[in-house]
């Protein structure tokens, strides 16, 4: 009843409310567990950009044995990804929509983050979703660091007055 | 895993718990770089619902599977909790991803469902994270073979 200072606060932190992000972690983690309860696979996003390396090149970090096998389960994965948001950007919300931020941001973050995924053991879906539902400590770290290096980042980026 | 047990339902099981994936990292927003940036700078904590909300579900289904249940129908693996080993490449690959995503406001997972809605420009990113998983591939794997000094040469020449 006497809630409008802190229904006010509750606006300024999710001004887009929070049901999309809600539905859309809870369809997140059910995709993860369909997986995991129908195969006993442990999804994660980002060993994708390695196993597929190991079908255009000979450098012996690609072609280990849990690549080769893995690599077409983690094609199939990523297939599915990109089906899934299609049938949300053709069917239930279609329009196109593209990104504003600028593409050396996008190639130099996503270098960064190709890098730093492949070296960290995994990124927000393995150890982020995966890693911290398993309560495991090294999971549990990496999203901490990361978290606060992003943080940081975006942070320094946008008080330079890059936007976006 | 072993390949010969596993179900023809395997990949088609994997396709589908996909869809799912992409399906909801569409609908959070967190294929839009705008929305993940919003968050970084704390213009909008609506993310944590998606991280937090699907770790949760994960985490009461490991819970249950590991367990309550004995193995996965279409392989026969033993259901395991996600526990990898800690060193300081955790730590070091943690904080260059976080640069990067606070740079970019993509992931890899988001990165391929952002390509899914039509936003054709995140093929920068995901060429960024090919060349980035390249090079630490390239530096690695040459590094090793220095160690590892003859050793090495004979088992890459195996490959």
């Amino acid at each position: 009843m006497t809630e409008p200072i802190p229904l006010l606060a509750l606006a300024d932190l999710f001004p887009r409310g929070i049901l999309p992000y809600a539905l859309g972690g809870l369809l997140v983690g059910l995709g993860a567990s369909i997986i995991y309860l129908s195969t006993g696979v442990i999804a994660g996003a980002s060993t994708f950009l390695e196993s597929t390396l190991s079908y255009v090149s000979d450098i012996d970090r690609f072609n280990r044995f849990t690549y080769l096998q893995s690599r077409g389960w983690r094609f199939a994965f990523t297939a599915g990804i990109v089906s899934g948001a299609a049938i949300w950007g053709l069917v239930l919300d279609p329009g196109i929509w593209t990104t504003e931020v600028q593409w050396w941001r996008l190639l130099g973050g996503g270098f960064l983050v190709g890098i730093g995924t492949r070296l960290g053991k995994g990124c927000t879906s393995g150890h982020g979703v995966c890693g911290v539902g398993s309560l495991s400590n090294t999971s549990i770290v990496n999203v901490a660091t990361f978290m606060t290096f992003a943080i940081g980042t975006a942070q320094v980026v946008a008080a330079l007055g890059v936007s976006p | 895993m072993s390949t010969t047990e596993r179900s023809p339902l395997f990949l088609p099981a994997i396709y589908l718990g996909g869809i799912v994936f992409g399906l909801g990292l569409a609908i959070s927003g967190m294929a839009r770089p705008e929305v993940v940036l919003d968050f970084l700078q704390f213009d909008d904590f609506g993310l944590l619902f998606v991280m937090g909300g699907a770790a949760v579900v994960t985490g009461i289904v490991f819970f249950v599977a590991t367990t309550f249940l004995d193995r996965a129908p279409l392989t026969g693996d033993e259901y395991k909790r996600r526990v990898k080993s800690f060193d300081r490449n955790v730590v070091i690959g943690g904080s260059i991803f976080g640069v990067g995503w606070g740079l970019s406001g993509i992931c890899p997972g988001a990165a391929y469902a952002s390509f899914g809605v039509g936003n054709y420009p995140i093929l920068w990113a995901i060429a960024g994270m090919f060349l980035g998983a390249y090079a630490q591939g390239y530096w690695r794997s040459s590094r090793s073979d220095d160690t590892a000094g003859q050793s090495a040469e004979r088992a890459t020449s195996q490959d």
